[in-house]
């Protein structure tokens, strides 16, 4: 069956050790899980979670009501035929940068719509909040135009249902 | 009124009808035991080995409907309920076990007893929380009950820290409770029984395959009477045994990979398949992919996890059995399939579950159990006593079985049936179990004989760990590795034949009996069974223990081998 990235979202109790019951589920079951990020929402007693996940179909049913059936679990929400807007946090330090670097890098900054939010004369941090896809892209242009002289932290993603955008 | 924390305790205890209390105490948790000092209404069953303890609430939640109660300390308490607590939440058992814990202000500090009992339980239990302030200690326990025999029930682990249980607080205890996170789903969608039916009309080889839930939900009387109103003939996975009275001509047997030969060609040879609480559990499908080949499947579980997990089914039903199995009453009609009914007992008559009476064996020891005893409940170990008994047992509404079947704990049959014992002091209770499983939790013979608790325990004394030991015969060339429980340091190494030369069994069971203070007979004959049997019956102050010398290597059969499809049994072991 066809492996695939999955998105969803899960509505929980705001409590001590939902986040271990969640993630305790993946391992425990052997689901591949890629991120999870969780929050508090408009509600102080509920959080929210955006998790990924590469399976099959079959796996991924499973992976739901798993979920459903955990107690402290209020509603599942899949992402995936619905229209969402998902982004992700992600910052980078460029090191060891020449003037010439520093030059390109702001180049980037602009054509990639990623903000430098701090600098000093060798080193340049990097705040992107962009799709999932996107950071990765940026990644791999950052890795090839400054091979090893980067440090990388991502939040993994956070998506809510859209209003009136359609695409995703 | 301001009351401690331990005494709201008790006092919950008391509002959710609590009789039997399985408890063990400890420094964590004397708080506890000193508010439910003195009290009546609660009795206290002190086993001597926690795991003894859980198991015991377990054959006593299984055997009433009621919900199982424990209490033990931090630490190791906790700990040793571990493997009782996965071995009910398996099975679907409502047990509501309390942990005592170190004061909250000392959590995390790696103090004396302390481990993370929530941490610990919380992938083998339903729900496990730790109360951290007196404030929610009512609502968390009122919750505990709720979720523990609500919906698919299982094991809920409350923890309680000692200045949990100290503290001074409000005596209120509610009445109902509402968790907007869970909501089980017990009634039947119409659409899909609908379905069903449309389905089961057609049906050409209609089978029932009944399991575990049928049980949980007591609906027995509704099964027997869908099985009769429609003539489909019923199979059962070994936690659906005795739904339907075995001795019905529509009985047809246990399936799986030592599920009887007529059962397992049914099943592999039906075109409508309606299954009933079970999840198709790799031990009945056999090779997933011929599992019913060429059936339509229609699968009726509480737990929408169940369902086309293992097995992709064609109509699903999300419901409590009992509800479904009436909502199916109500439209089910009698179905032409004596052609069908003929096959089946055609199958039944030219390959009968029978072992050779040459010797003592299982199915005579059980042969006889079932004409001794009228109302009884009985309880298995696991390995080859439980396989023989789910073979040979003959069940009904006044006699039940309690077996460990989804963990397969060994260790679990004796306890069991003290906890059984308790809760239906006016039924005979038996043990069959081994001369493993019964060493695995051989201390509460003082349980049993200072509570008076006079069950019966019939072991089958093979001398092998059997189970393993048949496998290892059929399928790794008779390299008997660990097993033996003769073997002993003067013994040749390795060895994979009894002989005259063993070494004397031990310990001498019979006189363990007598030394606990109980009744010990041992019998090695045929004619001998029924009078150790009746003298069992007769002693009813202690509990008694026989211990069946049987033949070494005795296997279970038909066996489907590991891997191989239920058609492909082997019935006889080679000679």
């Amino acid at each position: 069956m066809e492996m695939k990235k999955r998105w969803i979202s899960i509505f929980v109790e705001n409590e001590v050790g939902v986040l271990a019951r969640i993630s305790g589920l993946f391992s425990g079951k052997s689901y591949n899980l890629n991120s999870l990020t969780v929050g508090t929402t408009e509600d102080q007693s509920i959080s929210r979670m955006t998790i990924s996940l590469t399976s099959d179909e079959q796996t991924f049913e499973q992976v739901k009501k798993q979920l459903n059936r955990s107690i402290e679990v209020i509603k599942v929400v899949d992402f995936t035929d619905i229209a969402i807007h998902m982004k992700e946090l992600m910052f980078t330090k460029v090191f060891n940068c020449t003037q010439h670097d520093m030059t390109e890098i702001f180049r980037i900054c602009k054509v990639f719509d990623v903000r430098a939010i701090d600098y000093n004369s060798t080193t340049v941090l990097l705040e992107s909040i962009q799709t999932e896809t996107r950071n990765d892209d940026l990644i791999r242009l950052l890795s090839n135009s400054f091979p090893n002289r980067i440090e990388i932290v991502r939040g993994g993603s956070v998506a809510i249902e859209a209003i009136s955008i359609t695409d995703r | 009124m301001q009351i401690t924390g331990a005494e709201l305790f008790v006092k919950s205890l008391q509002k959710e009808n609590v009789d039997v209390l399985f408890a063990y105490p400890g420094g964590q948790a004397i708080d506890l035991f000193n508010a439910l000092y003195g009290q009546d209404g609660i009795e206290m069953i002190l086993p001597r080995h926690e795991q003894a303890l859980v198991h015991a609430a377990d054959g006593y939640a299984r055997s009433t409907g009621k919900v199982g109660v424990c209490l033990v300390t931090s630490g190791p308490g906790a700990t040793n309920l571990v493997t009782g607590i996965a071995t009910a939440n398996y099975d679907s058992v409502p047990l509501v076990c309390f942990t005592g814990q170190v004061p909250t202000s000392l959590i995390g500090n790696d103090a004396f007893q302390e481990v993370d009992t929530v941490g610990i339980t919380r992938s083998i239990t339903k729900y496990t929380v730790t109360v951290r302030d007196r404030e929610d200690l009512a609502m968390t326990i009122k919750k505990a009950f709720y979720i523990a025999r609500s919906g698919k029930p299982g094991v809920v682990v409350v923890d309680l820290p000692k200045d949990i249980q100290q503290a001074y607080g409000s005596d209120y205890y509610p009445d109902t409770i509402e968790i907007r996170s869970y909501k089980p789903n017990t009634s039947v969608h119409s659409r899909q029984v609908k379905k069903a039916i449309d389905i089961l009309h057609d049906a050409k080889r209609p089978v029932f395959l009944i399991g575990g839930g049928v049980n949980i939900a007591r609906a027995g009387a509704e099964m027997t009477k869908l099985a009769e109103k429609t003539g489909i003939p019923v199979v059962t996975t070994i936690m659906g045994k005795g739904a339907l009275p075995t001795d019905h001509e529509l009985y047809i047997g246990n399936l799986g990979i030592h599920g009887s030969y007529a059962a397992n060609s049914a099943i592999s040879n039906c075109d409508v398949l309606l299954s009933i609480g079970t999840r198709f559990n790799d031990r009945i499908t056999g090779k997933v992919g011929e599992f019913a080949k060429n059936a339509k499947i229609i699968h009726v579980d509480i737990d929408p996890a169940s369902i086309s997990r293992n097995i992709v089914v064609d109509v699903p039903i999300v419901a409590d059995a009992k509800n479904a199995i009436n909502a199916l009453l109500e439209k089910a009609e009698k179905l032409p399939i004596e052609d069908w009914m003929k096959q089946i007992n055609e199958w039944k008559q030219s390959y009968p579950l029978v072992m050779k009476n040459t010797h003592m064996t299982p199915q005579i020891i059980i042969q006889k159990i079932n004409e001794t005893f009228k109302e009884a409940v009985i309880t298995t170990d696991v390995g080859q006593n439980q396989l023989w008994a789910t073979q040979f047992l003959e069940l009904n509404g006044s006699k039940q079985m309690l077996t460990s079947g989804g963990l397969g704990t060994m260790g679990y049959g004796f306890p069991a049936a003290l906890g059984a014992k308790i809760g239906n002091p006016e039924k005979d209770v038996i043990v069959i179990t081994g001369d493993g499983g019964m060493q695995m939790n051989i201390q509460e013979m003082a349980t049993a004989v200072v509570y008076e608790l006079p069950v019966i325990i019939c072991i089958m004394n093979n001398g092998y760990l059997g189970n393993v030991r048949q496998w290892q015969e059929m399928f790794f060339n008779k390299r008997y590795s660990s097993t033996c429980m003769r073997h002993r340091k003067s013994c040749p190494s390795p060895c994979s034949t009894p002989g005259n030369n063993c070494p004397e069994y031990t310990p001498d069971f019979v006189r363990l009996a007598e030394s606990y203070g109980a009744k010990g007979i041992r019998v090695e004959k045929v004619e001998d069974i029924v009078p150790a049997l009746l003298s069992a019956k007769k002693n009813s102050k202690s509990p008694t223990v026989i211990e069946f010398i049987i033949e070494r290597e005795e296997n279970v059969l038909p066996i489907v081998p590991p891997g191989s499809p239920l058609s492909d049994m082997i019935m006889e072991s080679k000679e």
